[in-house]
């Protein structure tokens, strides 16, 4: 891989413009503008219903500079198929094809198109920002909720089951690109995303991408949280590369630079987690301390 | 009402800011940054931009010094949490009352249009 | 060339003479042996067109939608239940004034399963926008196909053609395959009016409001009501564009004339059969027999459904005494939506009794003054046949028809009912 993109080599460029309808200190508004910038002006994009779409402007008026295909729900993958294939009917084929859904239309309603057509290997970017819920629509639990995590519809005791692994499911489709970013380490996402287009075939980023308004935190700390996320080994920033699994950036750095940060000094900074029960936390921490046993073996 | 253009049959739009109107009126604080310890105008020279890269509205400006579009800034306050130097501080709107600028900018929603 | 061939391979020749350029599309029976057709035609090299295997119907029309909003001519094709998945994207398509075409082999939907032929189907898909054209032969298969596309990037509105499982999708019958150089003439390549293009960018299907607002130009754009209002006017004016584009085939083909409606004996009759589909083909056997008993019968072939013909039909229709709605389909708690539709388009004409009479002052052409209840016109009558693949039995259509001539059925009377 090339060397690592430094704010002073990040593209000036923006391919969004200000005055957006995202709320304030979105998490996915920082993921999406740094994530155009490494798409560059050569892309389609392919978005479903979500927060996007808001952020992207409502007709007449496009908060993005780049061209959008909005469609429906459960159909991102499929529609981004079909621009690819149109491309190629007509020679068009120096544009790059994105899909970028939420969590609900990747994890839910989307995975199913999703899965067709990373089977397919049809050459095309699907980026997930994960907010870890239906934010657009006021708050629900989607597959990438959390355990523990305080919804409208898991309104008083939290979300019982463990977040849906998506990355997972998606290296298993033996797609030759697999990594997940945060909206806290852009520049490692726009890395992420350089590295992804320039692979052949289906690639997915999964972005953790925290929300004020869903997750119950000032807006000041939105890449505060996102970091902690990281640190506490919460949420892992890895690639799986043609099959190799690899640690990168900030959670590489964690595996030498152990222990991690409780995890408890996550949960608390946000009121989705206020219910969760002492032996809940203990619980998370014990999953987290497997898994890092197994980065640990692994290496 | 419009021309009966193919364009005009369908759900199109083409791009330009302000889509959520002027979003700095969603401010409750706005950030005001200190020169003295923004370290590309201390060292006089391409540096930092953190508050740049981390912009949510892309309305810091990657210059020395840097400068905010108070038009649009929502005032979410992550450049000031995320400022190494502590040169970003945020100030509540209603304390600078004198200060608020409305520039006579066009609005896609209000009386005067965008033209 | 003359070839005989099952109505599948019909539709697979007339996409392939199209010169669509991508195929999306999930195995349904009876749909199956067409799109099987066209992936023999790609891999063969025969064709030029990307085929997307896709792992749904609801992705087979996505695909189809994005195509087509990058540019691309494309093609789909299912069958009940399959339709039905994709139902959500069937509105979608027309919403976006988007050209694409699609073959409806129609079967009934489950439950239970069945796989036989009805209507049930597209006749459920009707109030999504599209243009539905039903074929009765494997002739009209293939040059509806190529009319489809021709109608569709005309007026930027979405064809499903339809044609019935099994009686038609895999029987054999002679039929002409146009030459590719006629079709050539015919069917120019697909301009779209806008291709998704990073020179040209633009924010498709974006969530529209209710009231108009100002666009970056400074001039007011429509709200979602002025584009559901153009939708509908550029589909009663298709009426008219379709009849234009049906011409123009005749000219180049020597086939066609009628783009909406397929009257047969109908000049002189007394009671007119009105169908959709295969059904009116064996109608016209029933005509015979009933016409050598002295019952002057005929049929009306109902070609283009939606938008509907309603001035055409009354027009066949009025003079008779009486009309009898046939249908394979039905709109559960009331009556088949045809006969609906047949009844509400009569509503306000005047019939050949009024005419005869002097009754009222005017032009006899003048049959649409809507608002009140026809005059003199044809009683009409609704009898469902055919559901979940039930055998018509020309016979039967033969006794119930002489039957309903004489007052004595339900309304709707049910042909072949074994209840």
């Amino acid at each position: 891989m090339s060397a690592k993109t430094t704010i002073l080599t990040l593209p000036k460029e923006e391919l969004v413009h200000p005055g957006n309808r995202a709320c304030t200190g979105c998490g996915l508004s920082i993921a999406y503008r740094i994530g155009l910038k490494a798409l560059g002006p050569d892309t389609i994009l392919v978005v479903p219903p979500s927060c996007l779409t808001v952020l992207q402007g409502l007709f007449p008026v496009a908060s993005t500079k780049l061209p959008c295909l909005n469609v429906t729900f459960a159909s991102t993958a499929a529609a981004a198929t079909g621009v690819l294939e149109a491309l190629k009917a007509q020679g068009r084929t120096y544009i790059k094809v994105v899909g970028w859904a939420g969590d609900g239309g990747t994890s839910d309603i989307g995975i199913q198109a999703l899965s067709g057509a990373a089977e397919r290997g049809d050459d095309f970017l699907f980026i997930c920002y994960d907010n870890e819920g239906y934010m657009n629509t006021g708050v629900q639990r989607s597959g990438t909720t959390p355990q523990g995590a305080i919804t409208t519809n898991t309104p008083f005791k939290g979300k019982q089951q463990r977040k849906k692994d998506v990355p997972a499911i998606m290296a298993a489709h033996g797609i030759d690109y697999v990594a997940t970013a945060s909206s806290a380490y852009p520049l490692d996402l726009y890395d992420k995303i350089k590295k992804a287009l320039s692979i052949e075939g289906t690639k997915y980023i999964h972005i953790h991408t925290p929300c004020p308004p869903g997750w119950g935190f000032d807006t000041r700390y939105t890449v505060k949280i996102g970091r902690l996320a990281i640190e506490t080994g919460y949420f892992d920033l890895y690639e799986v590369d043609h099959g190799e699994f690899r640690l990168t950036g900030a959670s590489g750095k964690l595996l030498e630079k152990r222990p991690l940060t409780p995890v408890i000094e996550y949960l608390k900074t946000q009121s989705r987690f206020k219910v969760m029960t002492e032996e809940q936390v203990a619980d998370i921490q014990e999953q987290i301390d497997a898994k890092w046993a197994g980065f640990s073996r692994a290496i | 009402m419009g021309t009966r253009d193919y364009r005009y049959k369908t759900s199109h739009s083409l791009s330009g800011p302000g889509d959520g109107g002027r979003t700095g009126s969603w401010r409750v604080q706005r950030p005001i940054i200190d020169l003295e310890r923004c370290t590309p105008v201390k060292r006089g020279s391409e540096a930092c931009f953190i508050c740049w890269l981390y912009c949510p509205d892309a309305v810091i400006s990657r210059t020395i010094p840097p400068t905010i579009d108070y038009e649009y800034c929502k005032g979410c306050a992550i450049c000031a949490e995320e400022c190494p130097t502590k040169a970003i501080t945020m100030v509540d709107e209603t304390e600078r009352p004198e200060e608020v600028d409305t520039p006579d900018t066009c609005s896609f929603e209000g009386p005067r249009p965008c033209t | 060339m003359h070839v005989i061939e099952n109505g599948n391979v019909a539709a697979a020749l007339g996409v392939k003479l199209a010169g669509v350029q991508v195929i999306a599309a999930y195995p349904i029976t009876p749909q199956t042996p067409l799109t099987e057709k066209l992936s023999e035609f790609i891999e063969a090299g025969e064709m030029k067109a990307e085929y997307i295997p896709v792992e749904s119907e609801h992705s087979a029309l996505a695909a189809c939608i994005a195509a087509s909003s990058t540019g691309a001519r494309a093609f789909t094709a299912t069958s009940a239940n399959g339709l039905l998945y994709m139902h959500e994207q069937v509105h979608w398509a027309a919403g976006a004034r988007l050209p694409i075409v699609m073959c409806v082999v129609n079967r009934a939907v489950g439950a239970p399963w069945n796989i036989w032929n009805d209507h049930q189907d597209s006749i459920s898909q009707r109030d999504t926008g599209w243009i539905q054209m039903y074929a009765c032969d494997h002739q009209q298969i293939i040059d509806s196909v190529l009319k489809a596309f021709a109608i569709a990037e005309t007026v930027s509105i979405p064809v499903m053609v339809c044609y019935d499982g099994y009686l038609l999708s895999h029987t054999y019958m002679p039929f002409e395959v146009p030459e590719e150089k006629q079709v050539k003439r015919f069917l120019r390549p697909f301009k779209p009016h806008y291709a998704l293009d990073p020179q040209n960018p633009a924010n498709l299907n974006t969530v529209t409001l209710p009231d108009v607002r100002m666009d970056v130009e400074g001039e007011m754009a429509h709200g979602y009501m002025e584009f559901r209002y153009l939708l509908q006017e550029d589909l009663r004016q298709t009426l008219t564009i379709a009849q234009e584009i049906e011409d123009r085939f005749t000219q180049i083909f020597g086939r066609g004339g009628n783009a909406l409606l397929e009257p047969h004996r109908c000049n002189d009759a007394d009671y007119i059969v009105v169908g959709l589909g295969s059904l009116t083909y064996q109608l016209r056997d029933v005509v015979e027999t009933l016409r050598s008993e002295g019952l002057k019968v005929g049929v009306l072939g109902i070609r283009m459904y939606r938008p509907f013909p309603d001035e055409a039909a009354v027009e066949v229709l009025r003079r008779a005494r009486g009309v009898f709605v046939i249908e394979k389909a039905l709109s559960y708690g009331y009556e088949g939506a045809l006969s609906s539709d047949i009844k509400a388009a009569l509503y306000g004409c005047r019939g050949d009794g009024a005419d005869a009479a002097g009754g009222l002052p005017g032009d006899r052409t003048d049959v649409t003054q809507r608002g009140g209840p026809c005059v003199d016109g044809p009683f009409v009558r609704g009898l469902i046949a055919g559901i979940g693949g039930r055998d018509i039995r020309t016979a039967d259509l033969t006794d119930t028809l002489r039957t309903a001539i004489t007052g004595a059925l339900d309304d709707p009377g049910w042909i072949g009912l074994k209840i």
